[in-house]
């Protein structure tokens, strides 16, 4: 819609983007520079607007912190075995729905669909029952487990629309050349499909980083706490006086990462959603 | 369009395999392991090794006859339509104005909502609560310099205030999406029917009814329903606001009542049937949005 907007509406409409600018930066600003200012500072008067003369002493805090060394390491472990895990089956179970037809086909598409509608909290407790039948609680397993149940539906849903993006002539063209089915399919379509699976495993990534109530319900055992769990149980600690710069400055080591990864994925995930939704 | 395999094969059967086989165990068996639990008496004798008794659908009963139970149902629901009205007015209201603005305003706002898009839960949710903390909070702070007399005060002890910081969190993170979504929309309508329609006289709020809204249509519908689901199972919002001090009876919604039932309160029979409960309410829900998935497979 690249029309001509008067003057009046173009003004206005400014003002609102930068209203909403101001809101969506503010928290986040809030959050960093807090995260540089010593425990003095943050309780001062006056709120501290630019912490000049910032200090590191918070970031030092944490990361010395045997709790956050201990959830960072478990929610690498838990993020890393879900995304290899998920593209892997999604991977495969994306090429057979879209290069083969064959019976049930359209059961699992369905299937994946319904499963999208489950909501983590409708299942927790039966979740949690399994887990705990089969001494899996407070492990990475486990909780892996879970997860890849929960990514799944929706890395072999995109991955299945890069596959069907990569043209079946460009192997019938390889086979030609001599290529066996499967030769072709590895030479020449896998590399096409870097990019799709590039972004499915990020999308799993961030899914499994920022996960909280799946965690909070299996990983209970003070040693493997997940980062968001091991930092709502920070905040809680509230007999000793909330020290919100170290809470701060966990905070923003927890959602760099996510950012640095989302704003790789997230055109894709809007057009995909758009692009779907108009066609039908 | 792939065409039909030359030969018979099992090759695709045993490429969905694994996924079939993972989900069956992490979703299937706990779904129908659910079912079974609903209809058995699961309490604290049973976690220290009483096998558990048949209770018929007695649970349900229980359930259902309390009094608590309807009264989070119809918070829960109230909390999702507030919200996802508010996100999906403000999201729309925000994607039409968008289209609007100078170029190095739209580019700056985008970049805004993308911050608060990608920003953790649990983040957002330690930041929120510092901004309205009682003694170090930023609002307090803000409201006493205004004239108000908010010096000390805990915003998360009465339910009304816990739910209004509760919104604020969830309105804040989910904006965005809707902004983003609508606007991809938005840019898809054509142009040449927008100008046949403005030569032919109509006002923009005809444009907008008989022109943007058909053709925006689809995603509006998903965006909606996608909204309700999400409002609908709001938990770590409310898990961590309780713990930061709020009172958590009065401020339960499905998810943390079904936690404290069966994972605090070691009652596993029914908070397997309010479960049960819960994913009936979200069928329900989401009964349209299915419908329009499945239209779309089939075409």
């Amino acid at each position: 819609m690249a029309r001509r907007t008067p003057t009046a509406v173009r003004i206005g409409a400014d003002l609102v983007g930068v209203l909403v600018l101001l809101a969506c930066v503010f928290p986040v600003y809030w959050m960093v520079s807090r995260s540089f200012l010593p425990r003095n500072r943050i309780k001062g008067e006056d709120p501290v607007l630019v912490p000049w003369h910032g200090t590191l002493a918070n970031y030092r805090k944490v990361l010395g912190d045997d709790g956050f060394g201990d959830a960072m390491m478990t929610s690498l472990s838990v993020t890393l075995l879900t995304v290899a895990v998920a593209i892997l089956f999604a991977f495969l179970a994306a090429v057979a729905v879209s290069r083969f037809r064959f019976r049930g086909r359209r059961t699992f598409i369905l299937t994946l669909l319904l499963i999208q509608m489950i909501p983590a909290e409708a299942l927790f407790i039966s979740q949690y029952k399994m887990l705990d039948g089969m001494g899996l609680l407070n492990s990475v397993v486990g909780l892996t487990l879970v997860y890849v149940a929960g990514v799944l539906p929706f890395t072999v849903w995109t991955l299945r629309g890069f596959v069907d993006g990569v043209p079946r002539e460009l192997e019938e063209a390889a086979m030609i050349d001599g290529c066996s089915r499967t030769g072709a399919f590895f030479r020449v379509t896998l590399p096409l499909l870097a990019p799709g699976l590039v972004a499915t495993g990020v999308f799993g990534f961030i899914q499994a980083w920022n996960e909280f109530t799946l965690a909070v319900v299996v990983m209970t055992d003070p040693g493997s706490k997940t980062l968001p769990v091991w930092l709502v149980a920070f905040t809680d600690s509230r007999s000793r006086g909330v020290d919100w710069g170290a809470i701060m400055a966990s905070s923003t080591l927890i959602t760099i990462p996510v950012i640095v990864f989302f704003l790789l994925v997230q055109r894709r995930m809007v057009t995909g959603l758009t692009a779907g939704a108009v066609k039908g | 369009m792939p065409r039909p395999a030359a030969r018979r094969t099992n090759l695709p059967l045993g490429l969905v395999l694994p996924a079939v086989a993972l989900l069956a165990l992490a979703l299937g068996y706990p779904l129908v392991r659910q079912v079974v639990l609903s209809l058995q008496e699961f309490g604290l004798a049973q976690q220290f090794g009483r096998p558990p008794s048949w209770n018929g659908l007695g649970n349900y009963r229980d359930l259902l006859t309390d009094r608590e139970l309807w009264v989070v149902v119809l918070r829960t629901i109230a909390f999702c339509f507030v919200n996802a009205a508010l996100t999906f007015g403000i999201g729309l209201g925000l994607a039409l104005l968008m289209a609007r603005m100078s170029r190095p305003v739209r580019i700056l706002a985008q970049c805004g909502l993308l911050l608060a898009w990608a920003m953790p839960v649990v983040a957002a949710m330690t930041v929120w609560q510092f901004l309205f903390d009682t003694e170090y909070g930023v609002v307090n702070w803000l409201l006493t310099k205004a004239g108000g007399d908010f010096e000390g005060h805990g915003w998360l002890l009465d339910p009304w205030s816990f739910f209004f910081v509760a919104t604020v969190v969830v309105v804040w993170m989910s904006v965005p999406f809707v902004v983003f979504t609508m606007y991809a929309a938005l840019t898809q309508v054509p142009e040449d029917v927008m100008e046949a329609a403005e030569i032919d006289g109509a006002s923009p709020w005809q444009r907008f009814v008989h022109v943007v809204l058909p053709a925006i249509r689809p995603v509006l519908l998903v965006v909606v329903l996608l909204q309700v689901i999400w409002d609908l199972r709001v938990f770590t919002q409310i898990y961590t606001l309780q713990k930061a001090g709020g009172v958590s009876g009065d401020t339960n919604l499905l998810g943390t009542y079904i936690y404290t039932l069966g994972i605090k309160g070691g009652d596993f029979g029914t908070a397997a049937a309010a479960a049960m409960f819960m994913l009936a309410l979200t069928v329900v829900l989401t009964a349209p949005y299915v419908r329009l998935m499945i239209k779309q497979e089939e075409d």
